[in-house]
């Protein structure tokens, strides 16, 4: 009696939100087997499996696969490693502490439109941004960072907008862990390295793979930054998977090929989900 | 031969005077506890000699050698801390080894050396555990294992059995107690439990407000104080204080009214001159319940029955409370009226600044 009026309470949520995601799903899987072409409306007729061969055999198809795992996987590093090190730097008290630690972490609270206007105007500019004059001024040629090097500067505008919170889930930690242990290491012969290398790397095991995971939900479907900056260009050098099924469905306003390339990166995610899962989740028993 | 000599050390912090003028020497093989109140510096001198907090003034030197500004590494000590401070990712095993480990002595003699240490601790079954699957009595004794294993000069203990029960404690103490005896290491061990302080020291140290009040052995300590600090910190329940409120002098001795009736107290065995004010002290267990014929007389407030004694709260006649100690059965009652008298020789007499001015009364009779 009690647990059929628990569920008959918690019904109207659990509904609404089973609603919320398979609509969407269904809806998705039904127009990845039409042809659904907004230049044609009216021929929307069942296709199979066209949609899907369409999309794969699209020329940008490998480029974006492979440049969303570069994406993923190079800012994966950048914030990890990059975070702890900056962690464990500001970990110690110094003189502006406080400031430092806010300074590191506001790039977090700049949306990335913003971010991607900042780093391709005032940073990556060849005539006149930073990196231009730095070059400038040692004599060099200045770098076209966009259309040279475009996942590259992809990446670096992610791994900035992305450090600020691997640094705020890291010095976070860091302030958990046992003074006395640190202590116990140094009477026992232990320098600075040995108490990073031994206590504080593991003691970040479990934050690590928080990061890790959190981080690669959303830098799976990162949009804005290439979007604004290189429009996945040059050719297909700095599209994802995002952006090549946003280039599909309203470039060439074909939802069809759209959802079948959605439900491919739904597949994608799952798939290196499975193996980061499998490679930082070992460390979540600890 | 002193072995760690302490010479005038002091400790600031940014506002605050941890230590102020420490001077003690250890003789090697000594079981020295620093014991005292909360916030009375022990910890920090603790510390101190371990190197984890640098001194202000003063030096430290061990075995003919300044470790004054000495890394900690190099001090050649080994510390159990209070949360014993295991490496949470290290098996039972690694934690023994990790300072052999670091120090690059050979795999063999690593194997050998946590091989004996795991087998006289107990921990050879559990030496492929990590430290959050033991006990807290097995974690203690993996933390005393890692700082044997290094063989150190001194070994520094910080309030070891504090995260104990009680049971297990007194079972630890004993171990530490086989253990000192056994390796014959100098060791120093803070605790603000005076019953620890008591049972394990072959020296104790009380310190008060960052000051050294009294060096010497557990009974020295209880018998003969040098302060009314020492008087009252020694001993469960606390020395009884009685204010004395007039001093007659007659030839060969001094008579105390304390309020309630009068005390004698022989001349001989006040040390220097006799003040005006003076604190008279004695102990629960120096004063007894009599039919008749008692130095004072008072009514019983409470009687706390612990089994092998009973305490007696007492109410004098001028409203001061003492306590006594009897033995477990005597028929006593609350609110029964009694007699009580008091163990002479064991009076001790206080002056206004609380310091000790009377002597033993066998040291006395002796000379």
């Amino acid at each position: 009696m009690k647990r059929s009026i628990t569920r008959l309470l918690m019904a109207p949520s659990v509904i609404l939100l089973l609603i919320w995601m398979i609509v969407p799903l269904s809806m998705t899987i039904y127009f990845s087997t039409i042809r659904f072409n907004l230049l044609y409306p009216g021929q929307n007729n069942f296709v199979g499996w066209m949609n899907f061969e369409f999309f794969i055999t699209d020329p940008g198809f490998m480029p974006a696969v492979l440049n969303t795992l570069i994406l993923l996987i190079s800012v994966l590093i950048i914030t990890v490693v990059l975070g702890v090190a900056l962690s464990a730097l500001i970990d110690k008290p110094f003189f502006g502490q406080g400031i430092v630690r806010v300074l590191l972490i506001s790039p977090f609270f700049i949306m990335p439109t913003v971010n991607a206007l900042i780093w391709k105007n005032m940073m990556m500019n060849p005539v006149y941004g930073v990196f231009a004059w730095i070059s400038q001024s040692l004599g060099l040629e200045p770098i076209d960072w966009l259309s040279d090097f475009p996942l590259m500067s992809v990446i670096i505008m992610v791994s900035w907008q992305w450090l600020p919170f691997a640094i705020l889930v890291f010095v976070t930690a860091l302030q958990s862990q046992d003074t006395e242990q640190k202590e116990a290491a140094q009477m026992d012969g232990a320098n600075g390295w040995h108490i990073f290398r031994y206590l504080t790397i593991p003691h970040l095991a479990r934050p690590i793979a928080v990061v890790v995971m959190i981080e690669t939900i959303f830098l799976l479907a990162i949009f804005a930054e290439i979007f604004v900056s290189t429009g996945g260009g040059p050719g297909y050098d700095s599209t994802n998977l995002a952006y090549l099924i946003y280039n599909q469905a309203l470039l060439q306003y074909d939802v069809g090929v759209a959802s079948a390339g959605g439900l491919f990166a739904v597949i994608l995610a799952n798939i290196v989900a499975f193996f980061l899962i499998r490679a930082v989740g070992k460390n979540l028993t600890v | 031969m002193s072995y760690l000599t302490i010479t005038e050390l002091q400790k600031h912090y940014d506002s605050y005077h941890a230590l102020r003028g420490i001077n003690l020497s250890i003789t090697e093989g000594e079981f020295v506890v620093f014991v005292g109140p909360s916030g009375c510096g022990k910890s920090t001198l603790l510390r101190t000699i371990a190197g984890l907090e640098s001194s202000s003034e003063g030096s430290i030197n061990l075995d003919n050698r300044d470790i004054t500004e000495l890394a900690s590494s190099k001090r050649d000590l080994a510390m159990v801390f209070q949360s014993y401070a295991l490496y949470p990712h290290m098996t039972v095993a690694d934690n023994l080894s990790f300072a052999l480990r670091l120090a690059k002595v050979p795999d063999s003699e690593i194997a050998e050396k946590v091989r004996s240490v795991s087998a006289s601790l107990q921990l050879d079954p559990l030496l492929d555990r990590k430290p959050k699957e033991l006990s807290g009595g097995q974690r203690q004794r993996v933390a005393i294992g890692r700082a044997i294993v290094r063989q150190p000069k001194v070994f520094l203990f910080d309030e070891p059995l504090s995260n104990l029960d009680a049971a297990l404690r007194v079972q630890m103490r004993l171990e530490l107690a086989r253990l000192h005896k056994k390796l014959g290491t100098t060791m120093i061990y803070v605790t603000h439990d005076q019953v620890e302080a008591m049972t394990l020291a072959d020296r104790v140290v009380i310190l008060n407000a960052g000051q050294i009040e009294q060096v010497g052995t557990p009974l020295e300590l209880y018998r003969q104080p040098n302060s009314r600090f020492v008087a009252e910190f020694i001993g469960t329940p606390k020395m009884n204080l009685i204010e004395v409120s007039d001093v007659t002098r007659q030839d060969e001795q001094l008579s105390l009214d304390i309020g309630v009736g009068k005390i004698a107290f022989p001349n001989e065995r006040i040390n220097g001159p006799v003040p005006g004010s003076i604190k008279l002290g004695i102990r629960p267990e120096h004063m007894h319940l009599v039919p008749e014929g008692g130095d004072i007389s008072g009514k019983i407030e409470l009687v706390e029955h612990l089994g092998s004694e009973a305490y007696t709260h007492i109410q004098l006649d001028n409203q001061q409370t003492i306590i006594v100690k009897a033995p477990a059965r005597s028929n006593i009652q609350d609110g029964q009226l009694v007699q009580i008298k008091l163990d002479l020789d064991e009076v001790i007499l206080f002056n206004e600044s609380d310091r000790v001015i009377s002597k033993l009364a066998e040291d006395v009779s002796h000379a």
